[in-house]
C-alpha cells in the first residue's frame, strides 16, 4: 500500500510543468485560439512531442513509451492548469488506449500509433456520449461510434459544420458520415467494452484536467488578493476574501486523492474502476465550479473581463464537467453501486 | 502508487476482525458521559489493552505494538466496522500520546504511557479558558514557580471528559507578565490534587460531558512539566495538529456511519424518495466519506516515507466536521418526524443514535479550534494570503 508517486514521475511532472509555463502562457495560447481556425498550432505540438508526451501511452514496440494512467494523471493535471486543449490527450490518451485494445488491426496500429507517438498525427473521437467531436478538422483521423461498432474514418470523407463553444479552445464539430465495411475496424462485439472503457479513460482525463484548472483559478484568485488594495489594504487580507479561498483549498485537497484513486483503478483493471472514475468527475467537477464561482468573486468586476486570465479556465472547466458523461450520467453510476444488494460499503472496503 | 495491501496486511486485518468479532460487546455502552458508562468504557479500554490493541502504532515496550501508519489505518477500519465502543481515552492515546513521544522525556514516557494504554489514567485536556477560546494565547491561568513545584490558579473550561478523568494536560503562564504565545508552558497533572474544583457543565444532550476546573494554589511537581519551560505554545501546537490532522478522527469512522445511512436510506426510500435532494446528499455523504479516507491513505503513505504532517490538519478539520454534518442532518431528513426520538424514547427502536450523532456533529466545527479559524490558517500558512 503506497499513496504516493515515485520520484520519477514527479520529476516527468516538474519537467513538464517548466515546459508549460514558458511555451504555453496564457498569451501565446490565447493568440493560437484567436488566430487560427483549427485553434491548434503545429508548432506547439511538436514542442509537446518533445517532451515524449504524445508518445506516453504508445508502446514501445511502436516507437512509445507505454505508460499507463497512473503516470498519465499527473501530467493530465498540469495541461489542465496549463489550459492545453484537449486535442493532445484525446490523440495520445485516448485514441491510442483504443486502437491499442483493438485485438486483431496490426496495420491500423502500424499505420497510426509511431506517427501519433511522434506527434505526426492528430485524432479525433466521436461518441453518443458527447453531442460533437472535439477537434475534427484538425484530425488525421475520425474514430467514431456506429452502434458499438467503431469506425475509422478520413476526415476527407466526412462533412463537417464547426460548433462554437463558450471555451475558445474548444472546436466543436457536427460530422456527417456513412459508415461502411471498409471504415469498420471493429464489431459491435468487440466494440461495446471497448467504448465503455474509453468512457473511464476518458473520465480520468477529464477529472484530471479539472483538477488542474480549479488549482490554477485558485491560484489565480489568491495572486489577484494578495495584490488589489481596498480600503488601504489587500483584499486578501480580509477574512471573507481569505474563506473563499480556504473553501477552494479544500475541496481541491479531498478531490486529487479521488483522481489518484481512479487512475490506480484503471491501471489495475479494479472491478470498481467505473465507480472510482465517476466519483473522481463528481468530486474534481464540484472543485472546479467553486474554484470558478470564487475565483470570479475575489476578482471582482476585473474578473467578468475577457483580458483577466481567468475566463480562460473558468470557461474550460464549465465545458469540461460535462464531457464524457455529464453529472447526471456519473451521479447514476454511483447509485447503482452503493444502493445494491450487499454493496461492499464501509470501512473495510476502502480498496477493495 | 500501488493501492493494494500487502499479504502481512491483509493477514493483520484477519486478525484484528476475529478479536473484534469475540470481543465487541454485544449491546452498545451507556454513553461516558455517565458515571456507569465512564466505568465501562475504561472496562473496555482494559480489554483492548490486553491484546496491545489500546495504541497500535506505539513501540511495544510502552504498550503498543509499533504498526505503522497504514495498519493503523486497517485497525481502525475493522474497529468502527465490528461496531465497537468510542474510546473514553482518546485524548490521552491520540492527543497526547504523540506529544509525548516527541517532547517527552524516557522517564515521562515509561511513567504515562503504559498506564495510559491500560486505561489506568484517563486525560482530559484543558486549554479553554472563559476568556481564550479561539484566542488561545490569550490564556491566562498561572503556574509559578516555587523550588520543585509549581504553584497553579486560574481556570479552564470546556475540558471534555473532565468529570471522571484521572489527569489533565493543559497550558499554564509562567511567567507573570508575559504576552500572548511567550511564557506558556505545558503541564501534566492529577485531576484529585488538593486545590481542583471540577464543575461539571451539561451538554446539549443534558449530560456533563464536560466541565470547569478551578485551580486554587494547586502544587504540581516541575517534573510534571513536558518540554523546556516557556515552551508550551510550541509543543501545543503539535498537539493540536494532531487533533485535527490524522488522529483523531479516523476515516473508518465516518466511513461506518456513511454505510449506515446509505442503509437508512434503503430502508426508507418510499419515503426517501419523495425529496430528491435526499438521494443526493446520500451520495455526497458516501463520497465524501471515501474522499476522506483516501485523503488520510495519501498523507499516511507520506509520513511513512518521511513527511511531515503540515496544512492538512486544517484542511481535515473542515472537511470531516462538515460531512459529519451532512451525513446526520440526512439522517434527519429520512427520519422526519421520528428524528426527534431520543435514543432511549421507548418507540426509537433502533433509529435514536441518529440524534445523539446529530447533536454531537454540531460540535464538530467548533471544537479542535472553530473551522473559521481553521479557515484562517489554510488561507494565511498554506496559501500565503497577507494578515489582516
Ligand atoms: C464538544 C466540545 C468539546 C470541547 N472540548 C474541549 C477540551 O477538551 N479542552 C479544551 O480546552 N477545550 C475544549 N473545547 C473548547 C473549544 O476548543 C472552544 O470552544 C473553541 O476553541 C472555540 O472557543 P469559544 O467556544 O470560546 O468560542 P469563541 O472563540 O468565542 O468563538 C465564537 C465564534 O466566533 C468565531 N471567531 C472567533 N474568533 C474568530 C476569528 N479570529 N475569526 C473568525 N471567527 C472567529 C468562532 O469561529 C466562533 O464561530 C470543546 C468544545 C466543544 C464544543
Amino acid at each position: 500500500m503506497d499513496f504516493t508517486f515515485d520520484d520519477q514521475q514527479l520529476a516527468f511532472r516538474d519537467a513538464i510543468r517548466k515546459f508549460l509555463v514558458v511555451e504555453a502562457a496564457p498569451e501565446m495560447l490565447r493568440g493560437i485560439w484567436e488566430t487560427t481556425k483549427t485553434g491548434r498550432s503545429a508548432e506547439l505540438r511538436s514542442k509537446l512531442a518533445d517532451q515524449g508526451l504524445t508518445a506516453l501511452s504508445v508502446p514501445e514496440a511502436f516507437g512509445g513509451i507505454g505508460l499507463g494512467a497512473t503516470d498519465w494523471v499527473m501530467v493530465q493535471q498540469e495541461l489542465g492548469y496549463h489550459g492545453i486543449p484537449d486535442s493532445l490527450v484525446d490523440t495520445a490518451f485516448l485514441a491510442v488506449w483504443l486502437l491499442n485494445q483493438l485485438p486483431a488491426s496490426v496495420e491500423l496500429k502500424r499505420a497510426w500509433l509511431p506517427r501519433i507517438a511522434e506527434g505526426r498525427a492528430r485524432v479525433a473521437i466521436g461518441h453518443p456520449i458527447n453531442p460533437l467531436v472535439a477537434d475534427a478538422e484538425a484530425a488525421d483521423l475520425l474514430l467514431l461510434w456506429h452502434d458499438d461498432e467503431i469506425h475509422a474514418v478520413p476526415p476527407s470523407q466526412a462533412t463537417l459544420r464547426i460548433n462554437p463553444s463558450i471555451d475558445l479552445s474548444r472546436r466543436l464539430y457536427h460530422v456527417d458520415w456513412t459508415p461502411s465495411a471498409e471504415t469498420r475496424i471493429g464489431t459491435a462485439a468487440i466494440g461495446a467494452p471497448l467504448w465503455q472503457g474509453l468512457i473511464d479513460q476518458a473520465g480520468l482525463a477529464v477529472s484530471a484536467q479539472l483538477l488542474g484548472l480549479a488549482h490554477r483559478m485558485l491560484d489565480l484568485g489568491v495572486d489577484y488578493a494578495a495584490q488589489r488594495k481596498q480600503f488601504g489594504k489587500p483584499i486578501g487580507s480580509m477574512q471573507a476574501v481569505k474563506h473563499h479561498m480556504a473553501d477552494v483549498a479544500v475541496k481541491v485537497e479531498f478531490a486529487e486523492p479521488v483522481v489518484y484513486r481512479a487512475a490506480d483503478a484503471l491501471d489495475s483493471g479494479h472491478a470498481l474502476r467505473a465507480v472510482h472514475v465517476s466519483h473522481a468527475r463528481l468530486a474534481a467537477g464540484e472543485a472546479a465550479r467553486l474554484a470558478a464561482r470564487k475565483s470570479i468573486q475575489v476578482h471582482g468586476a476585473m474578473g467578468y473581463t475577457w483580458e483577466a486570465d481567468l475566463q480562460m479556465f473558468m470557461k474550460r472547466a464549465w465545458a469540461l464537467d460535462a464531457t464524457w458523461g455529464d453529472r447526471k450520467y456519473h451521479k447514476r453510476r454511483i447509485d447503482q453501486h452503493i444502493l445494491a444488494d450487499a454493496a461492499p460499503l464501509g470501512p473495510q472496503h476502502t480498496f477493495i | 502508487m500501488r493501492l493494494a495491501y500487502t499479504e502481512k496486511q491483509k493477514a493483520f486485518r484477519a486478525e484484528v476482525r476475529a478479536w473484534m468479532a469475540d470481543h465487541v460487546p454485544a449491546a452498545p455502552l451507556p454513553s461516558f458521559d455517565t458515571e456507569a458508562g465512564f466505568a465501562a468504557h475504561r472496562e473496555w479500554e482494559r480489554t483492548l489493552n490486553r491484546n496491545a490493541f489500546s495504541a497500535v502504532t506505539w513501540p511495544k515496550h510502552l504498550g503498543g505494538r509499533g504498526l505503522d501508519l497504514i495498519e493503523w489505518l486497517i485497525f481502525e477500519e475493522e474497529y468502527w466496522a465490528a461496531g465497537a465502543p468510542l474510546r473514553v481515552n482518546q485524548n490521552g492515546v491520540f492527543l497526547l500520546a504523540p506529544t509525548l513521544m516527541e517532547y517527552g522525556t524516557d522517564e515521562q514516557k515509561a511513567r504515562f504511557l503504559p498506564r495510559m494504554a491500560a486505561g489506568d489514567d484517563i486525560w482530559a485536556q484543558g486549554w479553554s479558558e472563559p476568556g481564550a477560546g479561539s484566542d488561545m494565547a490569550a490564556i491566562r491561568s498561572k503556574a509559578v514557580r516555587d523550588g520543585d513545584h509549581y504553584v497553579i490558579n486560574g481556570q479552564k473550561t470546556w475540558s471534555t471528559r473532565a468529570v471522571w478523568a484521572d489527569w489533565l494536560f493543559g497550558l499554564f503562564r509562567t511567567e507573570p507578565e508575559s504576552q500572548r504565545h511567550h511564557g506558556l508552558t505545558f503541564v501534566l497533572l492529577p485531576l484529585n490534587l488538593p486545590g481542583i474544583t471540577i464543575r461539571p457543565i451539561q451538554q446539549l444532550n443534558g449530560l456533563p460531558g464536560f466541565a470547569e476546573i478551578f485551580f486554587d494554589n494547586v502544587r504540581v511537581p516541575v517534573e510534571n512539566r513536558l518540554g523546556g519551560e516557556g515552551e508550551g505554545w510550541k509543543i501545543c501546537m503539535a498537539t493540536a495538529g494532531f487533533e485535527r490532522g490524522l488522529m483523531l478522527r479516523s476515516p473508518a469512522r465516518f466511513q461506518q456511519t456513511a454505510r449506515q445511512l446509505v442503509d437508512l436510506y434503503r430502508a426508507n426510500r418510499e419515503s426517501a424518495d419523495a425529496d430528491p435532494a435526499i438521494r443526493d446528499a446520500v451520495l455526497k455523504s458516501w463520497m465524501d466519506a471515501e474522499a476522506y479516507a483516501l485523503a488520510t491513505y495519501r498523507t499516511a503513505s507520506r509520513l511513512a516515507k518521511g513527511g511531515q504532517i503540515g496544512a492538512e490538519a486544517s484542511t481535515n478539520k473542515i472537511f470531516w466536521s462538515e460531512l459529519d454534518l451532512l451525513m446526520h442532518e440526512t439522517a434527519m431528513s429520512i427520519l422526519g418526524a421520528r428524528a426527534e426520538l431520543m435514543a432511549h424514547a421507548p418507540d426509537a427502536g433502533d433509529i435514536g443514535h441518529w440524534l445523539d450523532g446529530f447533536l454531537f456533529a454540531q460540535a464538530g466545527p467548533i471544537y479542535a479550534g472553530t473551522n473559521e479559524i481553521q479557515r484562517n490558517i489554510i488561507a494565511e500558512r498554506m496559501l500565503g494570503l497577507p494578515r489582516a
